[in-house]
């Protein structure tokens, strides 16, 4: 169970103080969480505080019951945090392969890591080998970073906009990904999106705009409400 | 074979114990162990320090080993080692250097090769400088390459310096004839006050002719490097020279890269990239759970892999 309690987090721009997220609390304990809400919402900031890569301001944040606001990077992912990255990153002579063994924690087969692979649609032979460099492309180098959060296996994992970029693997494929991770670890998955499909899927959906939890619900509760009187643009909502 | 040999052997050859084929082990100074094909000879030069390895032509799946160990600490020496591939052979040389300094002398090592390599030829050279022990005298090593490709030949020229050299300066010179390609893999590893410095001259002179000169280093503490390329695009041909070096505590690296087309057909590329491990390499390797020096050892490794 992840709870944040009255989370801030500021930075200072040019001198003057900028608030990104505004006194946030929740408590996630359900199966699938997204998170959505306006570009430039605070969304991907959040995530970063929860994985321990920004420090808040101000509150506190603990999972499992145990203060985690003053630990690592490292420590959080030890305790059971990881993190699937927006902007997947790439090294040079790093494989992928190695990757998903850092991933596991533990040397394993070439067979236990291609089955990793196998499950976000790559064929496991034409990458196990490859360095995950700039020669990879966007979504393949995405579908890597969802395989190497699923071979971590922790109770908490969090995934920003992961259906960006997948375009030749279906949503469908990317929802079992979820099921099965659940079905494996038994732990929550925040998933940051923009996509009905994907929201459609959540047992509670917060939404975050200007910094600010604006809403929190079931997606019975939360969805209708979105685009009428959401955070949107009012010109834009109106066009659509 | 006593153990500083072995290990110094394994470190520059991949050696566990002689080798098949033929070879020529120099060690302190003198002949260690030779052996020759029916299709490559080696023979003692009788003018000054060295050898010459002479391929017949159409020599295929052969290989030479040629490895220096350096065990005598003070030990100084230039060594002269000429290849002569012939035509149409494809073979791989092994060559490389070890010192172990037990003592306070500085030892030095200057392995000047030259290359002619036949027409239609392919040859991978590696080279790999290593040094050990636990005296105080330097270890140095300064290593000269000149290579002619002739018509149709390939050369792939691999060198690594990881670990243990204090002084290296190293030069390479080559002349491309036609249709000939050299690509020349560098990988350098600095640290502590170790000074580095390389120096690669490619004279890209026949039609089609090409080389890709790629060098990948790690500068650590107080080490410096300085790293020099030139090509000469002398007629229609395709030269490529990438310096990317990561740079750590204190220390300093310099590139200097020059292009120079002398022909409207000549087309060269240079890139070069200097920095520090990038901030979000780290963070990903700690989000799988390595510590921030775990995460750094590991991107270093890769990158020299």
């Amino acid at each position: 169970m992840l709870e944040l309690k009255n989370v801030s987090y500021e930075v200072n721009d040019e001198n003057v103080n900028k608030e990104i997220i505004k006194n946030i609390s929740f408590t996630i304990d359900e199966r699938f969480v997204a998170i959505t809400g306006p570009n430039g919402g605070g969304k991907s900031t959040l995530a970063k505080i929860i994985a321990g890569i920004l420090t808040p301001t101000e509150g506190r944040i603990f999972l499992d019951g145990k203060d985690i606001t003053d630990l690592s990077i490292t420590e959080r992912a030890k305790n059971g945090i990881s993190f699937a990255f927006q902007q997947p990153v790439r090294f040079k002579g790093i494989t992928v392969k190695d990757l998903i063994t850092f991933a596991v924690g533990h040397s394993i087969t070439t067979t236990e890591a291609c089955s990793y692979l196998s499950e976000v649609g790559l064929c496991a032979k034409d990458y196990i080998n490859r360095e995950l460099n700039a020669s990879l492309s966007g979504g393949e180098a995405k579908r890597i970073e969802i395989a190497m959060t699923m071979a971590r296996g922790t109770s908490l994992s969090i995934f920003d906009e992961p259906e960006a970029g997948i375009d030749l693997w279906s949503f469908q494929s990317l929802i079992k990904v979820f099921e099965m991770m659940h079905e494996k670890s038994g732990g929550s998955i925040i998933i940051i999106s923009h996509q009905e499909r994907i929201l459609n899927i959540a047992d509670k959906v917060i939404v975050l705009a200007n910094g600010e939890l604006v809403n929190i619900g079931s997606k019975d509760e939360v969805l209708p409400g979105l685009l009428v009187d959401g955070p949107g643009c009012e010109k834009l909502v109106s066009k659509m | 074979m006593d153990k500083i040999t072995k290990d110094l052997l394994e470190q520059v050859a991949g050696l566990h114990e002689i080798p098949t084929g033929a070879y020529n082990i120099r060690k302190d100074g003198e002949l260690y162990g030779r052996n020759v094909s029916a299709n490559i000879d080696i023979v003692t030069k009788t003018d000054k320090p060295g050898i010459d390895i002479i391929v017949k032509d159409n020599t295929v799946n052969e290989s030479v080993h040629i490895p220096v160990i350096i065990a005598q600490s003070g030990l100084k020496e230039s060594v002269y080692n000429d290849f002569f591939i012939g035509e149409n052979c494809d073979v791989t040389i092994i060559a490389g250097c070890g010192i172990h300094n037990g003592g306070k002398d500085a030892s030095e090592h200057s392995g000047i090769h030259s290359f002619d390599v036949g027409k239609n030829s392919k040859v991978k050279y590696v080279e790999k400088h290593y040094g050990q022990g636990e005296g105080t005298g330097e270890r140095i090593m300064n290593p000269k390459t000149n290579i002619l490709l002739r018509e149709g030949s390939y050369m792939e020229m691999d060198t690594v310096q990881i670990e243990g050299i204090d002084s290296t300066k190293r030069e390479t010179t080559a002349r491309i004839l036609d249709d000939a390609k050299l690509i020349i893999k560098e990988k350098i590893m600095t640290h502590d006050k170790q000074y580095a410095e390389t120096n690669f001259s490619v004279d890209l002179d026949g039609e089609n002719s090409s080389t890709d000169v790629v060098s990948r280093s790690v500068a650590k503490d107080e080490s410096t490097q300085l790293f020099k390329s030139e090509i000469n695009g002398n007629g229609v041909c395709h030269g490529h020279s990438e310096c990317d070096a990561i740079i750590m505590d204190n220390a300093s690296v310099k590139a200097v890269p020059a292009l120079t087309a002398n022909n409207v057909e000549a087309s060269l590329v240079h890139e070069a990239a200097i920095g520090k491990i990038a901030g979000e390499q780290l963070i990903k390797l700690m989000t799988l759970g390595l510590s921030e020096e775990e995460a750094e050892k590991e991107i270093v490794a890769g990158f020299l892999k």
